[in-house]
């Protein structure tokens, strides 16, 4: 690896506030790695969920600030599917509708500076191996945006071999967990007849833990989960990253 | 202006209005996809029997010294005994009685025999089809629809390996005003619980003879 | 639509035979569908012609229909233009009514379901009898289709077997078989194929450089219909027209393998015109309109008119999956349904679609003709708050949200109050995410305070 890559996070709203201990994790994780990681404190959300729920504007809005806040950073590493996906390739093209050429041509500047986390890890830093150690039985879900968003493909599964210790269980069911944001909410019933299949499946591995690379997708697995006593525990990628012996 | 012409005014000029600036810019068309295959003669052909034969079409391959008799073997095991054949299909199964659809038999008087002789203007091996262009050769399209049996000939010459080049060797029917028929396999449908059941209305058998010229 | 997609949804979920039977059909369908096209090397090379090809048709309509009209005419068929479904339901019942029909065939069309030109032609004392066999189970059921192509997927062999013995087959006792089944089909309709001389189909596509309408189809009841009556109209949505005969190489390899998971299916009828000694003397093709032409004018809903009917995106799609057809209100059910039923019918008319879904993805990675339904979704979301508006609760909390959100130190101070957490949005979400899913606790520390503290 060459000097001291310098790794801006772009924590996400719902990782700050809910879920702290995945940027701990992906900073655990990174300057294990050797990057100098920075944390621009002017950030706050980067619009997914208003621009998914159709209040464009105010999300687009919070995709220009993120873009702003992040202007100078080299690169930008998130551990967010979702939120990557949003700012790569759905608020450019609202952006664009919306006649905002700036915006537009700025998110197209961010987005080839910006990564998800296992991109960060298996592209830019070019590591399988980050010298972690967790002995468990490991369900990986590929979340939407991670599978058929991102299209990430092997990567985090390339990670998660590496781990010391680890047993990987592939979820044997590539459908949406039920969590689409404002959707849980609006639908919920089809979204918990989603997440009771997704539930079964991730039981059906005999995982202890269930992982993922979006903390929004665990919280609706981990709740449900939780929800039926089924004593899988869910953790992010970042978390299962940051252990170690 | 009669409603007629209205209507059609007013859809071509919503439509004019609504491309708006679209409409200006002209868009290529990428077309990097196999436009032919790259299989000999005999590959072609192996690969249409083997394809054919997964759509449950029966399949059999002979010289074309052999035909007559297979034919007629084939329509008695069959059972075959009333056939009609298309006005050029020269082939007459011993044993069977051939009417010729010249002049053409009404609709019900085909639903009343065993079975059809036709040939093909063009088969897909890639796909397993044969395709019907209304030529003497094939007949007319209920010729082929309305009996419970079609024995097909396939000239092992008119195999080609993908759809593309079957769409470029038709080009010349359809221009000439041709009607086509592509036949993948006899009749079925999947409506009950997705399960394919062959014959609905169309041929419930189709008996694909290919042969070597 | 009357009720929304949710409540529909909900209704549609408490029905468990339903849920098995779209559950085993839908899962079969995928595989077959995955498989067929796993196996052609140049599949994705297919989609991107295909999506261009679309793209070319959709910024030339005028000219392509214009081109369609002539070739057809002169061909020998008449071109017959529809602003809207009653304008289309007028022409073929005043064409009926010119050949004295009484009765008339019906291939499957989605099409005629959309104008429902059975009713108009009901009201005008004229009886349309469906052919394929999904639209005969439906019909004689009275039920409407819950799939583009497999109309009755949501009832089993059984459930068709006593509908049967009640309708067709009355007074005799069928078989459970598929084979059986479609045997009294079979023999029910052949019968009406031999007399009735007026049929009435939809087109999969027409090619307007030579004026061929294409019927693809698997039953064979598509044939009878294009072939033995005397009078055959085609009602087809403008959308459908193709320019050149060669694009047909393309959407004739997308089509079967998307949609039954074949490498073709067992029959495509292509026609031009009329065909002297083979076929029907007449030949009506009517155009329809009825919204497209509003679909067309929106740059990024535009799309929705690529679709090519093949009913991947709904095979594939976990919504659609679990609450089946009829949950979306339209003869257009699952994703496309919901970006093209608002779109053809205003937004007003079908304000909650945009939103039947979880943004997964499935239906983009599915579609042969490349629609980005997603971003389509989050498009007509936009649209329907601005056009049509939103509940005032969720108004509140989102503009609560973004008071918070948009300025660093309403967050911080917010995430001190745990109100992003226990807040108006989180009000807004609690109830019903409880009901199947626990809440997480709210952290001791954010992530920005240990940062801070860490220095
Ligand atoms: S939107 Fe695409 S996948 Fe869905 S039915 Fe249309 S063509 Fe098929």
């Amino acid at each position: 690896m060459s000097g001291e890559p310098r790794a801006a996070l772009l924590v996400t709203c719902f990782n700050d506030t809910l879920f702290p201990d995945v940027g701990r994790a992906t900073v655990t994780v990174l300057e294990r790695l050797g990057c100098e990681v920075a944390f621009p404190a002017a950030q706050t959300c980067c619009g997914q969920m208003h621009g998914n729920s159709g209040a464009h504007e105010e999300g687009l809005a919070l995709a220009a600030r993120a873009v702003r806040v992040f202007a100078e950073e080299p690169a930008v590493v998130c551990p967010s599917a979702s939120c990557v996906g949003w700012l790569r390739e759905t608020a450019p093209r609202l952006a664009a509708e919306a006649g905002e050429d700036d915006l537009v041509a700025g998110l197209e500047q961010l987005g080839g500076r910006l990564f998800e986390l296992t991109e960060f890890l298996c592209d830019h830093l070019g590591v399988e191996d980050v010298g972690a150690f967790f002995p468990h039985r490991v369900a990986y879900h590929p979340t939407c945006h991670s599978l058929r968003g991102l299209k990430l493909g092997e990567r985090p599964l390339r990670l998660l071999r590496a781990v010391g210790g680890l047993d990987l269980a592939e979820v044997d069911d590539e459908d949406c967990c039920g969590f689409g944001g404002t959707f849980a909410v609006k639908n919920a019933d089809v979204s918990t007849a989603m997440l009771a299949d997704k539930m079964a499946a991730v039981r059906a591995t005999g995982a202890e833990v269930c992982t993922a690379v979006d903390s929004s997708c665990l919280m609706q697995i981990g709740g449900g989960l939780g929800r039926a006593r089924a004593g899988v525990r869910t953790m992010h990628l970042a978390e299962i990253l940051a252990c170690e012996r | 202006m009669s409603a007629a012409s209205t209507a059609r005014a007013e859809i071509l000029r919503r439509a004019t209005a609504a491309i708006g600036a679209a409409g200006a810019e002209p868009v290529t068309v990428p077309r990097r996809y196999r436009s032919a295959g790259g299989l000999g003669p005999e590959g072609r052909v192996d690969l249409f029997c083997e394809r054919a034969a997964d759509y449950r079409a029966r399949v059999h391959r002979f010289a074309a010294a052999e035909l007559d008799a297979a034919l007629a073997a084939r329509c008695e095991e069959l059972r075959a005994r009333r056939l009609v054949a298309a006005p050029a299909a020269p082939w007459r199964p011993g044993g069977a009685e051939v009417e010729v659809d010249d002049p053409p038999l009404a609709a019900a008087r085909l639903d009343q025999l065993d079975g059809v002789l036709s040939g093909c203007a063009v088969a897909i091996a890639e796909t397993g089809t044969v395709v019907l262009d209304g030529s003497p050769l094939c007949g007319r399209r209920a010729l082929t629809l309305v009996p419970d049996l079609h024995l097909c000939v396939v000239a092992a010459a008119n195999v080609v390996e993908t759809v593309p080049e079957a769409v470029a060797a038709l080009a010349p029917a359809v221009a000439a005003g041709a009607p086509l028929t592509f036949v993948s396999g006899p009749s079925a449908t999947s409506d009950i619980e997705l399960q394919r059941v062959d014959g609905v209305h169309g041929p419930r058998q189709l008996e694909l003879f290919v042969v070597w010229y | 639509m009357k009720a929304g997609f949710e409540s529909a949804a909900r209704e549609a979920l408490g029905d468990s035979q339903l849920r098995r039977n779209m559950a085993r059909a839908t899962t079969t369908i995928r595989a077959r569908r995955a498989a067929a096209v796993a196996e052609v090397e140049d599949w994705e090379e297919l989609r991107e012609a295909g999506a261009a090809i679309k793209a070319a048709v959709m910024a030339s309509l005028p000219r392509q229909l214009e081109r369609l009209e002539r070739a057809v005419e002169e061909r020998g068929g008449r071109v017959h233009w529809a602003r809207d479904g009653a304008e289309a339901n007028a022409i073929v019942t005043d064409l009926a009514r010119a050949h004295g029909a009484g009765e008339v065939l019906k291939v499957k069309s989605i099409t005629t379901d959309e104008i429902e030109l059975n009713q108009a032609l009901a009201a005008a004392g004229i009886r349309a009898h469906e052919t394929d066999f999904a639209e005969l189970v439906n019909q004689l059921a009275g039920d409407w289709s819950s799939h583009i192509l497999v109309p009755a997927i949501h009832r089993n062999r059984s459930e068709i077997r006593l509908l049967f013995e009640d309708t067709i087959a009355a007074g005799r006792r069928l078989d459970e078989d598929p084979v059986a089944l479609a045997a009294a089909a079979r023999g029910h309709l052949r019968e009406l194929f031999l007399r009735v001389p007026f049929a009435v189909s939809g087109a999969n596509f027409a090619v307007a450089e030579t004026g061929s309408v294409a019927v693809v189809e698997s039953e064979g009841n598509g044939r009878m219909c294009t072939t033995l009556p005397e009078v055959l109209v085609t009602v087809m949505g403008i959308e459908k027209v193709l320019p050149e005969w060669r694009d047909l190489e393309v959407f004739l390899q997308l089509l079967p393998r998307s949609a039954t998971g074949e490498r073709m299916n067992p029959y495509t009828s292509i026609w031009s015109g009329v065909h002297a000694g083979d076929g029907p003397r007449e030949f009506h093709l009517v155009l329809l309109d009825n919204g497209r032409t509003d679909v067309l004018a929106d740059e990024l809903g535009r799309a929705a008119l690529h679709c090519i009917r093949c009913s991947a995106c709904l095979n594939v799609c976990p919504v659609y999956s679990r609450v089946g057809g009829h949950a979306y209100g339209s003869v257009y059910p699952g994703p496309i349904g919901a970006v093209l039923t608002p779109q053809l019918r205003g937004l007003p008319q079908a304000p909650t679609l945009p939103w039947a879904s979880s943004l997964c993805g499935a239906c983009l990675e599915a579609c042969p003709v490349k629609i980005d339904i997603p971003t389509m979704l989050v498009h007509l979301r936009g649209r329907v708050r601005r056009e049509v508006g939103a509940p005032r609760g969720e108004r509140a909390a989102l503009a609560a949200a973004f008071r918070v959100l948009s300025d660093r130190g309403r967050y911080e101070r917010a995430q001190r109050l745990r109100r992003l957490g226990r807040g108006a949005l989180a009000q807004l979400l609690a109830a019903p995410w409880s009901r199947s899913r626990e809440l997480p606790e709210p952290p001791p520390q954010t992530f920005r305070e240990w940062w801070d503290e860490r220095g």
